[in-house]
């Protein structure tokens, strides 16, 4: 039956090919548009270390004085100074943690075709690499003694092994950052977390960066610092923030693998702040926060504004492109009142006629939603071409490939179910007597 | 034209006609709230800086390993840059407005008791700004080379709690002067940091927008008399003629790697690229809006000439039988028109509550303002046009029916 009634579905579709066209091109774009956008929101608010990101928690404290506190308002700051990023890693109450920030080096090549070059690079005790499960292609990281004993050594990302050492295993390898030789120990495998959850200073996405060396040999060297810092009171800083300055540029991540760990972390950062405000050191109560990675990422709102915005566009869109259809299968399906009514008087059922006729609505939705999946696809293309830091990251995954049938699927139906019901409701005498 | 037969002639087609006014209604109000953000996005775009953009470009320069010599290099590359043909005025500073950079802000009080900053300001360190970017002063002076700070002087000072090695004077733009001091002259006024550092004000300036966080007042701009080497992570910034941007970006660049062939070019371009790149993602989004605004119009113009021809098709008879007793072809478009016009009346009568009501919802969300009155006569223009435009064709063809169509049976 069902074959049948899709056969009639063609045959009446193909008498009115220009309507037809309008139809399917409407729901087209609506699902287009709106797909596009979707897999675009998905992609962005993502999570970026799935698996990890619930046992990783963001630690934030408040060391400013009073100017500017609204209790209960005034949330902590962003980052950590240097004396509380030290003192809280020295006390070791979580099982992995890093204290880490974002710097530029200055790469100068062996390769002497090649010119000197700056490269993002991250400065971070050792657990960083094994508390976010950072892959490795060739050798490993450095270990916490190699932080204590202020190593030259460095980790670097595939892109620059590829830029630098044609690929080949460098590890083992000199290499002059900032002036200073490093020995390379470890080259990463394919790691692309996005957003960069972990520093969100330099930007929100895009790629990692290309070179990572422990914190206090960044110092040693003076590498530049390359990203926020916020001072308090009377604290300034150059480009290489003083140590014992009013100023927080370093970010703390702990790992805590239960709520229990986390809770009684928290407890730990409110003593903490207690007693650096008996010590002096901090004026206003104690006011911590200890967010895993989503409610970090939450906070702090990366999926930009714009983002939202062309999805709910999109959306009022696929709403006008629906009560559009919904409008032209009505007046279709009303035009063909006549058949139906012979249909009915014939003896078909109500039922068997609104089986016929939510066919042809899925055979316009169907073909619409497979036009839909293409204009999605040129929909993404677009938005790599765009400048946002964002853009590349757009590609259409498994699961909103699924999203789009079923919402192209519902979208028909939906657009087909009050025609075809309304159309059932003729009485077939009626429609007999006008014929 | 009599309106009530085209009514009662509607009441037959209830589901159809609510539908294409719904459609209508839905068009307006998205077109109404997509218009006025590209509004917005076009008067964010356009906002004014202050310095003379054409007629500047940049180059920042990344040492390699420690810079002892920074000053007496800074020094040597001011004056070599000065040689080169084409050139008016070279200064240093570490960003200029509308910079993706990064930028550098101040909390402003006038008692240095107050808990809460007045007001936050942009921050420009570097000498000779006001010439290099062309900034107008209104009132006062510009720096006098007693007044300046060395950098890293200023930054011991502050951290060392030593307020002589601080700078004492400042420069404001009118914003900055108007907010804290109205209707009063600011100049020899004090103004303090939100750390309770004293400053007088010794100029004002007309127009200097700050780098970025513009939301927090895109005209709030201080000056302050701080001296930056290129180590510091300050950029040359050379004044000359628009035409000689190219010529004297290249020749300026080959003469700094001359003079020390040991740092790396990190950025060399025209103010006018930056300002671009600043506003990239603004141009995208409206051009995004008016793709959509296009589009919307577009499905919304086949889906009435779609229904049109429709009940043109159902009516042919009707319209047989009314020509047949005389009506003429110009009755027949007339009714169609119309037709066409009342629908769209209602929904865009209807668009414009929803539009509203739409605006409310993005202003909970976002940093937007009421929609302004004036976008609810062009959302309503624009779809009575589009109506009007589409349902020509289905109405042309109306007219176009014989009367001799009233006496043949289907």
């Amino acid at each position: 039956m069902l074959g049948y009634y899709f056969d009639l579905a063609l045959r009446s579709l193909r008498r009115n090919k220009v309507l037809t066209a309008l139809m399917v091109l409407a729901i087209a774009l609506g699902i287009g548009a709106s797909m596009t956008t979707l897999t675009v929101l998905h992609v962005l608010s993502g999570d970026p270390l799935p698996g990890r990101s619930s046992t990783l928690y963001y630690a934030q404290i408040d060391p400013r004085d009073m100017s500017g506190y609204l209790p209960g308002k005034s949330q902590p700051m962003h980052q950590m100074s240097w004396i509380d990023g030290m003192n809280l890693l020295r006390a070791k109450r979580a099982g992995r943690q890093a204290l880490m920030t974002g710097g530029l080096v200055a790469v100068q090549p062996h390769n002497t075709m090649l010119d000197p070059f700056y490269e993002a690079a991250r400065y971070t005790t050792a657990d960083f690499f094994t508390m976010l499960g950072v892959p490795f292609e060739y050798g490993h990281a450095w270990n916490t003694s190699d932080d204590e004993a202020h190593a030259r050594v460095a980790v670097i990302s595939t892109a620059l092994n590829d830029k630098l050492f044609g690929g080949t295993d460098s590890t083992g390898q000199t290499l002059r950052l900032s002036g200073a030789a490093f020995r390379i120990v470890g080259v990463l495998g394919n790691w692309h977390p996005n957003p960069h959850f972990y520093d969100l200073n330099r930007k929100s996405y895009g790629e990692n960066e290309g070179v990572y060396v422990p914190l206090s040999s960044s110092q040693d060297v003076g590498m530049h610092h390359d990203g926020s810092v916020t001072c308090w009171g009377k604290g300034g800083t150059g480009i290489n923030p003083d140590h014992a300055s009013r100023c927080a540029w370093l970010q703390f991540w702990v790992q805590l693998d239960t709520p229990a760990e986390a809770a009684a972390y928290k407890t730990f950062l409110i003593h903490y702040s207690e007693q650096q405000k008996v010590l002096g050191r901090f004026q206003r109560p104690p006011n911590v926060q200890l967010r895993d990675v989503m409610q970090w990422l939450d906070y702090n709102q990366v999926v930009p504004d714009d983002v939202r915005l062309q999805t709910w566009l999109a959306f009022g869109f696929l709403l006008v492109c629906l009560v559009n259809t919904v409008g032209l299968m009505l007046a279709k399906f009303m035009r063909r009142a006549g058949e139906l009514g012979v249909r009915r008087a014939l003896g078909a059922s109500k039922r068997s006629l609104f089986a016929q006729l939510l066919v042809e609505s899925g055979v316009v939705g169907l073909t619409g939603g497979v036009g839909g999946l293409l204009l999605a696809l040129l929909g993404l293309w677009l938005v790599r071409q765009q400048p946002a830091e964002y853009a590349p990251l757009a590609h259409l995954d498994p699961a909103m490939l699924l999203a789009t049938f079923l919402l192209a699927l519902g979208a028909s139906l939906l657009a087909g179910l009050l025609p075809a019901w309304r159309a059932c409701q003729i009485a077939p005498a009626l429609q007999l007597k006008m014929v | 034209m009599d309106i009530l037969p085209i009514l009662s002639t509607l009441r037959l087609h209830k589901v159809t006609s609510l539908l294409l006014i719904l459609e209508i209604a839905l068009t307006c109000a998205i077109v109404c709230n997509a218009m006025f953000l590209i509004g917005q996005q076009l008067r964010h775009m356009n906002l004014p800086s202050g310095i003379a953009e054409h007629e500047l470009v940049q180059i920042q320069l990344g040492y390699i390993g420690n810079t002892p010599d920074a000053k007496a290099q800074t020094q040597s590359d001011v004056a070599a840059l000065q040689q080169i043909p084409g050139v008016k005025q070279v200064g240093l500073d570490r960003y200029l407005p509308f910079s993706l950079d990064g930028s550098s802000n101040t909390g402003i009080k006038l008692d240095p008791q107050q808990h809460q900053n007045t007001l936050d300001a942009g921050q420009y360190l570097g000498q000779n700004l006001l010439p290099t970017l062309g900034v107008r002063l209104v009132a006062g002076r510009n720096f006098e080379p007693g007044e300046y700070v060395d950098f890293d002087t200023a930054v011991a000072a502050l951290n060392g709690g030593d307020m002589k090695g601080l700078p004492q004077v400042m420069i404001i733009t009118r914003a900055i002067a108007e907010r804290l001091w109205p209707g009063q002259q600011a100049l020899g006024k004090t103004l303090y940091t939100d750390s309770g550092i004293p400053f007088r004000v010794i100029g004002v300036i007309a127009v200097l927008a700050r780098q970025n966080n513009l939301q927090q007042g895109a005209q709030y701009s201080t000056y302050w008399p701080i001296r930056m080497t290129s180590a510091d992570g300050a950029s040359y910034f050379i004044r000359c003629a628009p035409q000689d941007r190219e010529p004297v970006l290249k020749a300026a660049v080959a003469k700094l790697k001359q003079l020390n062939p040991n740092r790396v070019v990190l950025k060399a371009r025209t103010y006018d690229q930056a300002r671009r790149a600043y506003f990239a993602n603004d141009r995208a989004m409206a051009g995004i809006l008016a793709g959509v605004i296009a589009a919307l119009l577009v499905v919304t113009a086949l889906g009435i000439a779609g229904l049109a021809s429709f009940w043109v098709g159902q009516r042919r008879r009707t319209i047989g039988v009314r020509r047949a007793l005389g009506a003429t072809r110009r009755n027949i478009l007339h009714y169609f028109q119309t037709e066409n016009f009342l629908l769209a009346t209602i929904g865009i009568a209807l668009g414009m509550v929803l539009a509203y009501g739409i605006n409310l919802l993005l202003m909970l969300h976002y940093e937007l303002p009421r929609l302004p009155a004036m976008y609810f006569p062009v959302g309503a223009i624009a779809l009575w046009l589009v109506g009007q435009l589409a349902v020509l064709g289905p109405a042309l063809r109306a007219a176009a029916v014989p009367p001799v169509v009233a006496t043949r049976s289907v």
